[in-house]
């Protein structure tokens, strides 16, 4: 099979506003997709069209070979959900919940609660299991929508915020789930924190205003980043002008000066052609007779480039 | 349509009205009520017939309001709290929600109906009443009671908001049980022709209730029960699924 998941040109209007614009890509197995946009960008419309909660206006989308708006019911028994907020039925236990999720989903008996225990188990539920939904915190609360999006050991999880109002503890353990998961899986999850994506996902989608405006390792949408294998250098000694004399290197687009504090002076170098000028840079800097007390390099920022991408797109809107 | 997955459905909603006091609260004054317009307003012992006339009349106007009531949570809720998008993307059709949620009501409606069985018990104590007609009765409230959920199901799936999905199911099911007095005839009246007149009186839940109390239990008023409650689930499908689109 080619893709677990495949969208070709998915599009959604809710009235006159177009919130999916022509939105094509595949997941394929092994694969983390983060899924990346400012708010209102279309994350969880396309989520809810992958699901088959919403249908699409236009274009189609495809799980597992299976058509969403063709066949729905075969589609939804290959996925597992997280909708956004962890929506769950309050009144009820976190077993009675789990145990209702597993009976809808085909399981009887000693195998019902064979995966009913698994599902536990993985979301470390076991302590809140006969407490009402209501009564749970919020981390809680996103481990059993978790727990039962993964109860039937689904092909393909599609989460929308599966870490939104999570303290660092829970987010931790929650990308620790879905990278245990990762490797016979095609997993989505859309989210707007961006350590989210390095720490988890194999591939980044960005989207705005409905469209993608990329789609890459996240090595890769560093890699476009301004400051990606910038040189951040602090000196002790520097003689007036340095900084002048360093752009005139060719390897050299453009030098900062970042802070100058008790003596020392913090020069940010950014490279001509986006490869590692450090070599280069630190050499001449030793044979200037130029004390350099720290260096790094600088991979770049993803907000950055996150900011770069999904404004940009919204001034092309604009005008 | 897959009947386990309807059976589920009903056996999480069932378990959803007895989680909180609402299915307490609505059996209890539902008995207390029925009992009352009985002996109170019906005047079951002044009749001195060995009947339970003066504890039917009474169901179509009980249900008018209690069937909204349990009715109202049955959509509305699930959208309010955005569980909605958790049950529509489960392995289900939206028809087998439907049919679950709006089984689950009635059969709640049954339990409460069979628990008026003193007044039975207290009939046949005093003299010797007709148990055929009283069996018919109690089959033809709880078939006029699934007309009215049916309609207040529909209407739940309309708003989040419980309380307008109440009253307009009970303004719904009110217009529909007086389809057949002047109340609703007399405006229709030189507006449209007398066969348009007549089916919109033959849709009165009161004509058809009436004749099944009386121990006439026609198929005609089974069928037109059963053909509203149909109706009201197709309905029902009809909104889930526009949602969607």
């Amino acid at each position: 099979m080619d893709g677990m998941v495949e969208l070709d040109r998915l599009t959604r209007d809710f009235g006159p506003i177009r919130a999916v614009d022509g939105i094509s890509f595949t997941v394929h197995r092994g694969e983390v997709v983060g899924f990346l946009g400012p708010n209102g960008a279309g994350k969880t419309t396309t989520m809810r069209m992958i699901t088959g909660y919403l249908l699409p206006t236009a274009g189609t989308a495809r799980v597992m070979g299976h058509d969403v708006v063709e066949e729905p019911i075969a589609v939804k028994r290959r996925l597992g959900y997280l909708p956004e907020g962890a929506p769950l039925y309050g009144d009820m236990t976190v077993e009675a919940l789990l145990r209702f999720v597993a009976a809808v989903r085909g399981f009887a008996g000693a195998e019902k609660r064979r995966r009913v225990g698994a599902a536990v188990e993985r979301a470390q539920l076991a302590e809140v299991l006969h407490q009402p939904v209501d009564t749970l915190s919020k981390g809680y609360k996103r481990r059993v929508g978790l727990a039962q999006a993964i109860l039937h050991d689904p092909p393909v999880l599609i989460l929308d915020e599966p870490t939104d109002g999570l303290d660092p503890n829970q987010k931790h353990e929650v990308r620790r789930l879905v990278r245990e998961m990762a490797a016979d899986k095609a997993i989505i999850v859309s989210t707007h924190i961006l350590e989210e994506v390095d720490a988890v996902c194999t591939r980044a989608i960005v989207i705005a205003r409905g469209r993608i405006v990329a789609d890459a390792h996240p090595d890769e949408l560093r890699a476009r980043s301004p400051r990606h294998m910038a040189l951040r250098v602090r000196l002790r000694g520097a003689p007036d002008g340095l900084a002048d004399e360093l752009r005139t290197l060719a390897v050299v687009r453009e030098v900062e000066t970042v802070a100058s504090r008790d003596g020392t002076a913090e020069l940010l170098v950014l490279p001509a052609n986006g490869r590692d000028v450090a070599a280069d840079v630190l050499g001449w800097l030793r044979a200037r007779g130029v004390e350099v007390t720290e260096a790094f390099v600088e991979r770049g920022r993803l907000d950055e480039v996150f900011r770069m991408l999904t404004q940009q797109e919204t001034g092309h809107a604009a005008a | 349509m897959r009947p386990r997955n309807v059976a589920i459905v009903t056996a999480r909603e069932l378990a959803a009205y007895f989680t909180t006091p609402l299915a307490y609260v609505f059996i209890v004054v539902f008995l207390a009520l029925s009992g009352a317009l009985t002996f109170y307003v019906g005047g079951f012992f002044e009749r001195g017939e060995a009947d339970l006339q003066a504890f039917f009349v009474f169901h179509p106007w009980l249900h008018l309001f209690f069937a909204p009531a349990i009715a109202m949570r049955l959509w509305a809720e699930e959208r309010r709290t955005g569980t909605i998008e958790l049950l529509m993307t489960l392995p289900l059709t939206s028809f087998e929600a439907v049919l679950g949620k709006f089984l689950a009501a009635w059969l709640f409606v049954g339990l409460a109906l069979a628990l008026t069985f003193p007044m039975w018990l207290t009939v046949a104590w005093l003299g010797t009443p007709d148990h055929g007609v009283i069996l018919a009765s109690y089959l033809g409230s709880w078939i006029l009671a699934g007309a009215f959920l049916a309609v207040g199901a529909t209407v739940s799936a309309l708003t989040r908001n419980q309380v307008i999905a109440f009253v307009l199911g009970a303004a719904v099911g009110f217009l529909f049980m007086m389809s057949g007095v002047d109340l609703v005839l007399a405006p229709l009246r030189g507006l449209v022709s007398p066969d348009v007149l007549d089916l919109v009186a033959s849709f009165s839940f009161l004509r058809h209730f009436t004749d099944i109390t009386r121990g006439v239990v026609t198929l005609s008023d089974l069928v037109f029960f059963g053909a509203v409650i149909g109706v009201g689930l197709l309905l029902n499908t009809l909104v889930i699924e526009l949602e969607k689109a």
